[in-house]
């Protein structure tokens, strides 16, 4: 056991775990933050991702000790209350199905978005081909992150 | 979301409709409401002017609730955005509860109307009586009764109590389509804004005071048996409490879910494999085919049946071959279980209800009375989740640790120790008229039992798995003799539903083999099937309608081709033409046009959505689907071996609704069985190379 001290979603937290549990059940079942989804553990499929110091990471499998006084953000952190860019066009666009992939998504458009603040359809798919969506929301996510786009443009990240 | 039924009821002030939801085999004709006194759904009109709709359906990514609070709220003249839903905690007496089938429009197309009906009905009464003044003269609408004499008005919530004292009227007539101000519309999903924050709970979220985490290993054969375990290894890794045998092997109890994986994967089991380690892919295909040349039992006899291919004047045959495939919904199954001496709860995302109590009375010994299953959002089902194995091991666990339990599943054990839809083969002859047209069609099924022999789904009857045969024995083609065979195989795994069941391999296998029939008597496709869906007027609607959105027979893009395919399941009839290219070997499929006859459509976004969804989801088992056997173990893992289409591989889809008032059909299977032959269709006009095994993956295109 070790005690890890990081950033989560704006706010100091501590958290005693043995130092290689990866970050994805640090988050869900030490610290109960479960809008953060396990899919694969193999860094396959997306459902996992979350923000370390801004970039788009695969939870499952970044140990615990590697987030030792890094910046960590999840869906709960993303906004107060909905309003980044990449929900408000999930929501305008009704995204989701299961929903359970979702996380991840937003998460990993959210990062694109930081980046690219226009993409392509070609630069949507090269970044988002490795998130899985068994629902099939693909042509769904791709128009929400135009979306997206246009409203960070029109209004900037919260 | 974890109110119980009996909580529900107990904290009634408001008005309070019950009414009854018909399960699977309850609807008798389309749309056919079921007369009984049972009870198994509420509406409640709270004093605080909340309207609640209390469902035993799951939410598995369908839109359900929404499509289901439309249907309410069109009669009741709610305020729509005051519509919660909340998931009843099970009571056996409900009978079979579930979600399969794509059948929750299907049978509360009725109900939810009529409950709603009632309730208004009563609301408006108690006005009138609050008021002095006839009912006539009482109009509710948006959650709001006005006074149409004087224009005073009162929100539900004001007269939801005197209401309660009335009795629910019968017989009353429900609004024809033309006064619709629901039904029919794009109202946005109720349950969007909590999954793009994270707040949606999953049967994987739950977490409950007390509660450890558990993995288990599970015999890689399926049926095998532990003969022997160490568990020395397992209780060494940081975070394993303590390792425990079930009767589908050993589980491993821990502070939390990775430790559980790592314990269940240091474990060193010995295990009695039993007799399907006998089995392996290329001797179960050689074994199916085998079968297809003997006759089997009578799924379908029509005309002279196979004696007509004497009188044809051209013959074709044909074999067709699919895979195993696994489900693999993107939450991996999971299950929480709390056995106490006094009590029993489970909480879990499943299709299954009905089948998780009985299995939790027998496990437990507990009155029903004492059992409560708490219906989790499901993260994707497609049948999986109508099983009710991941259930009764995490009870009978949660019996021996004696505080609540959490059995998670990890994509291995999900792919590995799966319910699997079917591999099969299908032997097919056709003989054409002397003009060219279809005659008679034989088919020779092998095909495992898809769990259709009584717990849930189509009957046998005559040694014949009616879910198995779906597709081909059912086929609404004029061909004038027809004779279709089926052989119960088995290939060493147990299989089952799968979304679409039967229609999943067999449309890809019967509307490739037309294909292949009008290519034979040189014929368009699309004629051969508008000739021979003269007398059924929605499929040759849909196909019209695919073949003139996609411009069949109209100049496409260079190097571009395209294949239609039709399919009339669940109550709906959809069309789909696929345009795909194939250069240098490499496949491509650019468009999918789809029409679809799904009755009259509650909330046309939704059936968008599912369209495009089912598109994905039987596209990725065309591409790529496939789980092989060798020494009865699956070989795929994860999803780098079992990979799905992604979105640069996802196609464009368009869709076309039929406007129709007939009974809603279903929407969430609708699409699935005609993208695979269609885009084979396609490839074979790309081509000349016609594919009849799936999946693509693997073959030459050339
Ligand atoms: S769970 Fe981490 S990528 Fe799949
Ligand atoms: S919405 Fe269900 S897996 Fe993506």
């Amino acid at each position: 056991m070790a005690t890890i001290r990081f950033t989560l979603n704006g706010k100091p937290q501590a958290v005693d775990v043995s130092p290689d549990l990866p970050l994805l059940w640090v988050l869900r079942d030490a610290l109960g933050l479960t809008g953060t989804k396990f899919g694969c553990g193999m860094a396959i499929c997306g459902a996992c991702t979350v923000h370390v110091n801004g970039t788009a990471v695969r939870s499952c499998s970044m140990q615990a000790a590697a987030i030792a006084d890094k910046n960590v953000v999840t869906i709960e952190g993303l906004s107060a209350d909905g309003s980044h860019p990449v929900q408000k066009a999930w929501i305008e666009k009704d995204v989701p199905q299961c929903g359970y992939c979702q996380s991840g998504q937003i998460m990993g458009a959210a990062a694109l978005l930081a980046k690219n603040a226009r993409p392509s359809d070609a630069d949507i798919d090269e970044v988002m081909k490795f998130y899985i969506c068994r629902c099939g929301t693909y042509q769904d996510i791709r128009s929400a992150i135009h979306r997206a786009a246009e409203l960070q443009a029109n209004g900037g990240v919260k | 979301m974890n109110a119980t039924r009996r909580g529900f009821l107990k904290t009634t002030a408001g008005l309070v409709v019950g009414f009854y939801l018909p399960g699977r085999g309850e609807v008798a004709a389309q749309g056919t409401a079921v007369t009984t006194q049972r009870v198994n759904a509420w509406v409640r009109i709270g004093t605080d002017d909340s309207v609640t709709l209390m469902i035993h359906k799951s939410e598995m990514g369908q839109g359900t609730v929404t499509s289901l609070s439309q249907l309410l709220a069109e009669e009741l003249e709610c305020d729509w955005k005051k519509i919660r839903t909340e998931f009843p905690g099970i009571d056996p007496a409900f009978g079979l509860q579930g979600v399969f089938g794509s059948q929750s429009i299907r049978t509360g197309w009725g109900p939810l109307r009529n409950a709603g009906a009632q309730a208004r009905e009563m609301l408006l009464q108690a006005a009138a009586q609050r008021w002095g003044i006839g009912k006539s003269l009482c109009r509710a609408s948006d959650g709001v009764i006005s006074n149409t004499a004087n224009g005073e008005k009162l929100t539900f919530g004001k007269v939801a109590d005197a209401a309660s004292k009335l009795t629910p009227p019968t017989g009353l007539t429900l609004k024809n389509p033309g006064q619709y101000k629901l039904i029919g519309k794009s109202m946005k999903r109720l349950d969007t804004p909590d999954k793009v924050t994270g707040r949606t709970k999953f049967g994987i979220d739950v977490r409950v005071p007390g509660m450890v985490y558990a993995a288990i290993a599970r015999c890689p054969v399926a049926g095998g048996k532990v003969a022997s375990f160490d568990a020395t290894k397992a209780k060494a890794i940081a975070g394993v409490r303590d390792a425990v045998q079930i009767s589908n092997g050993i589980a491993v109890i821990a502070d939390n879910t990775w430790a559980a994986f790592a314990g269940a994967k240091a474990l060193e089991i010995k295990w009695d494999e039993g007799p399907n380690a006998a089995f392996n892919t290329p001797a179960i295909r050689k074994a199916f085919t085998e079968q297809t040349l003997l006759p089997g039992a009578s799924a379908r006899r029509q005309g002279n049946g196979a004696a007509a291919l004497d009188t044809a004047g051209k013959k074709i045959d044909a074999v067709y071959e699919a895979p195993f495939l696994a489900h693999a919904p993107m939450e991996p199954l999971n299950c929480v279980a709390h056995v106490r001496p006094d009590g029993c709860d489970v909480w879990a995302s499943t299709q299954m209800q009905t089948g998780i109590s009985g299995i939790a009375l027998q496990l437990t010994g507990l009155r029903p009375d004492q059992i409560t299953i708490h219906t989790q959002y499901l993260g994707g089902g497609f049948g999986r989740r109508a099983g009710t194995d991941y259930a009764r091991e995490a009870i009978e666990l949660a019996k021996i640790v004696k505080v609540p339990v959490k059995v998670t599943w990890s994509r291995e054990h999900d792919l590995q120790n799966g319910i699997y839809r079917p591999a099969s083969v299908t032997r097919f002859a056709g003989g054409l008229d002397a003009e060219g047209w279809p005659l008679v069609l034989t088919a020779n099924i092998a095909c495992p039992p898809m769990g259709g022999s009584g717990s849930f789904g189509g009957g046998r009857g005559g040694g014949v798995d009616s879910t198995s045969v779906e597709g081909i024995a059912d086929l609404r083609y004029a061909i004038p003799h027809m004779q279709v065979d089926y052989h119960s195989v088995t290939g060493g795994v147990p299989t089952t539903y799968w979304r679409a069941v039967g229609y999943t391999q067999n449309t890809f296998f019967g509307e490739s083999f037309l294909d292949e029939m009008a290519v034979a008597g040189g014929k368009d496709p699309v004629d051969v099937r508008r000739r021979l869906l003269a007398d059924v007027p929605r499929l040759l609607g849909v196909l019209n309608l695919a073949a003139e959105k996609a411009g069949w027979g109209k100049p496409l893009p260079a190097g571009h081709h395209q294949g239609i395919a039709v399919v009339n399941n669940i109550g709906s009839y959809t069309a789909q033409v696929a345009e795909v290219s194939v250069t240098g070997g490499k496949l491509k499929v650019h468009r999918v046009v789809c029409a679809t006859d799904c009755g009259q459509v509650i909330n046309p976004a939704i059936v968008e959505q599912q369209i495009r969804s089912a598109i994905v989801f039987g596209l990725s088992a065309a591409l790529k689907g496939e789980i092989t056997i060798d020494g009865g173990r699956v070989q795929q893992s994860n999803f780098h071996q079992y990979d799905v289409v992604r979105m640069d591989e996802a196609p464009a889809v368009e869709v076309h609704i039929v406007p129709s008032t007939e009974a809603p059909g279903g929407m969430g299977e609708a699409g699935v069985p005609t993208i695979a032959p269609a885009v084979c269709n396609a490839i074979f006009r790309a081509t000349g190379k016609r594919i009849r095994r799936l999946p693509i993956q693997g073959q030459e295109l050339a």
